[in-house]
């Protein structure tokens, strides 16, 4: 009898697993894809579940298992950079998720194309909070895939007070343990609310102002960094950088040290969204991919991996997932709120200024005495060596014309 | 004699397809990218803001050249002792020489800047040894020192395959008319492999000087090279025509150094030997 019990139990575990195993919802919605399908997706760097282990899922596998679509991965590390190769048209992608901003730029520039989120089964599943965003103000260009805010990270082992204010960035006791972030929007952001201006102001005397203060920081830094950032400030390499909150939390696994606070002059919100650009080869892949990122079991395996803020309301109300859901980082209530704010799309003159002030910020520090006294050197030596050359040459010639005579 | 030029033709094909397709048309477009502005007209614009990026080119440059001469020094009398080594000598050390390079250039470098943060591997040595925890990530030396670790096998193997070719008998007879050690390098050997110098030189300084992750890296891009900033304007700011006219400026300056270089290596005027 007993062995009869045990038989019975295995056999409803693995009864069990085989439905964990396919308990997608509306999987009809998913099917009907001919053979060697292939959609390509362009994202973050480091921002979807791609392991089995802990429980998690492998995202991409778990999709092309579902769908026999095959998925072609390819990641970026900034918006810019994302911009630009979709601008230049060198690839073609059916899935590209850009931060809220650069959507705004992107449907501007009429490289996105529209499509019926409603249409999805899971849609309903998006917190109506982040629907009709302002960057997409009819929900016809994208689907919301994470919600993030950018912090202080800073190491409890070198920096002794509890900083509340972004000007720590600024402090010469710090030099050399300070990291900053390696894009133009995140890194004029803070000098921006340090000074009381808004993210998005086109003012180019405000720019400036803001430039001059990167400027004034680089002898302090150590360095500007974007993924090179989890080495850094796990191993207690920094002290402080500005980073997003999800990636907080994964560091602060490796590292317990750190800690994170919201500065009080204000931060940035951002919305990553999903979007079919205009050269999409297969739409009716991407809108499948849309809707299985919505899964709940998928969400929640994205959320669990990234550590970033899901607008997917099952999520939030999974068991799974209710430590999480109370971190105060992540989810901050009202009391808990910091001050935020969302970047905007700035006219192309701003965007220009933008750019040209980052490259002045970049090469900003100057050339070294010791650069040009070496050059100096250098080319007394060189014009000594062919007078010297020139020289012997005239007075063997001299002396040969003498022997001969 | 009809026959011979067609078979070289035939031969010559396909380099002159890939030099056609990969050297001169990307050429032609970073000339055309140079000129014209955002919208495809005409323009010197570009050109002509340079001026401002003149600091971080002197900078290129010149950690380029001490890398380069660094390189000179240690690889000299090293290609030196390989090819007056025995044959399996020889071999053994070619592939000390080559072995890094099976790894590639972003793992070196990346590598090199775990071992030399301040929490990295020299840095935990030293604590261990209860010495000073020295900074040395993030500096000009760093830097160079990447270069140097990078392309050094550059310089070594055009050396090393002129100095396997010396006749030493010259060596011989130089010392047999008097000629001191210091004479037989200077009015033998120097002569003699002066065009390996040349061609090392260009292997190494070009790359050196044109470089961007190894400054990223092991610079912590607090200070950047030009290479830096090229690979923004094509990376990230979008801005196709500053990259090219920058990278058109750089070519330049490069090829007046090379021509420089020449003037010291062609000696006695015969010809250039490789630019």
């Amino acid at each position: 009898m007993k062995k009869l019990l045990f038989l019975l139990l295995v056999l409803s575990l693995c009864l069990c697993t085989v439905f964990a195993a396919s308990a997608y919802e509306n999987e009809a919605f998913y099917q009907g894809a001919e053979k060697g399908e292939v959609i390509n997706v362009f994202n973050w760097g480091e921002y979807i579940s791609d392991t089995y282990e802990d429980g998690m899922l492998d995202v991409n596998r778990e999709f092309e298992k579902l769908t026999g679509i095959k998925v072609n991965y390819v990641t970026f590390e900034s918006n810019e950079d994302m911009y630009a190769k979709i601008k230049n048209g060198g690839a073609s992608y059916d899935i590209v998720i850009p931060s809220d901003y650069m959507i705004e730029r992107m449907v501007d520039e009429n490289l996105l194309q529209t499509f019926d989120p409603t249409q999805l089964p899971n849609y309903h599943y998006i917190d109506s909070k982040y629907k009709n965003m302002y960057y997409d103000p009819d929900d016809t260009y994208s689907v919301p895939y994470n919600v993030g805010m950018v912090g202080l990270i800073y190491n409890t082992k070198m920096v002794d007070e509890t900083p509340t204010s972004w000007k720590i960035m600024w402090d010469e006791k710090y030099a050399g343990k300070i990291l900053m972030i390696d894009n133009p929007r995140d890194a004029f952001a803070i000098p921006q609310k340090i000074l009381g201006y808004s993210f998005n102001s086109p003012d180019s005397k405000q720019l400036d102002d803001v430039a001059q203060m990167l400027i004034d920081q680089k002898p302090l830094l150590q360095g500007y960094v974007m993924d090179e950032v989890f080495n850094k400030m796990e191993s207690g390499e920094a002290a402080m950088v500005p980073y997003y909150v999800g990636d907080y939390i994964i560091m602060k696994e490796i590292n317990p040290d750190l800690a994170f606070v919201y500065p009080e002059e204000g931060v940035n919100i951002f919305v990553d969204a999903m979007c079919i650009p205009r050269t999409a080869r297969n739409v009716d892949a991407a809108l499948k991919y849309i809707n299985f990122m919505l899964d709940p079991e998928i969400a929640l395996t994205n959320a669990w991996y990234i550590g970033y803020a899901s607008p997917n309301t099952s999520v939030l109300e999974s068991e799974d997932y209710a430590e999480m859901a109370e971190n105060q980082y992540l989810y901050p209530d009202d009391e808990h709120m910091p001050n935020v704010e969302y970047f905007h799309n700035l006219p192309q003159e701003t965007l220009n200024q933008f750019s040209d002030l980052w490259n002045q910020i970049k090469m900003a520090g100057g050339t070294e005495k010791d650069v040009y006294i070496g050059f100096g050197v250098t080319g007394v030596a060189i014009v000594g060596y062919l007078v010297y050359k020139y020289v012997t040459k005239r007075r063997r010639a001299y002396w040969y014309d003498v022997s001969k005579s | 004699m009809t026959k011979n030029t067609a078979l070289k033709k035939v031969i010559s094909a396909p380099y002159l397809v890939w030099a056609a397709l990969f050297i001169i048309v990307p050429l032609i477009f970073v000339v055309y990218y140079s000129l014209v502005d955002a919208g495809g007209s005409f323009s010197l614009e570009y050109i002509k803001s340079i001026g401002r990026y003149k600091d971080i080119m002197l900078n290129s440059i010149w950690l380029g050249f001490v890398a380069t001469i660094i390189c000179l020094v240690i690889a000299y009398p090293l290609a030196y002792i390989m090819a007056r080594s025995t044959k399996n000598v020889q071999r053994t050390m070619m592939m000390l020489v080559m072995l890094p390079m099976w790894m590639n250039l972003l793992i070196r470098t990346y590598s090199l800047m775990i071992l030399l943060q301040d929490t990295g591997i020299l840095n935990s040595v030293f604590t261990f040894l209860h010495l000073p925890v020295r900074h040395m990530i993030n500096t000009r030396a760093a830097v160079v020192l990447g270069m140097v670790y990078n392309y050094i096998p550059y310089m070594i193997l055009p050396l090393y395959s002129i100095m396997v070719k010396i006749d030493y008998g010259l060596v011989e007879a130089a010392q047999d008319l008097g000629a001191s050690r210091f004479s037989v390098l200077r009015k033998i050997i120097l002569p003699l492999t002066a065009p390996g110098i040349a061609s090392g030189f260009t292997m190494v300084f070009v790359p050196s000087v044109s470089t961007f992750y190894i400054s990223k890296k092991l610079g912590g891009s607090t200070f950047s090279l030009i290479g830096d900033i090229i690979e923004m304007q094509f990376k990230s700011a979008n801005n196709y025509n500053l990259g090219a006219a920058l990278s058109l400026i750089l070519m330049v300056l490069i090829l007046l150094c090379m021509a420089i270089m020449n003037r010291f290596t062609g000696d006695d005027d015969d010809g250039g030997v490789l630019i």
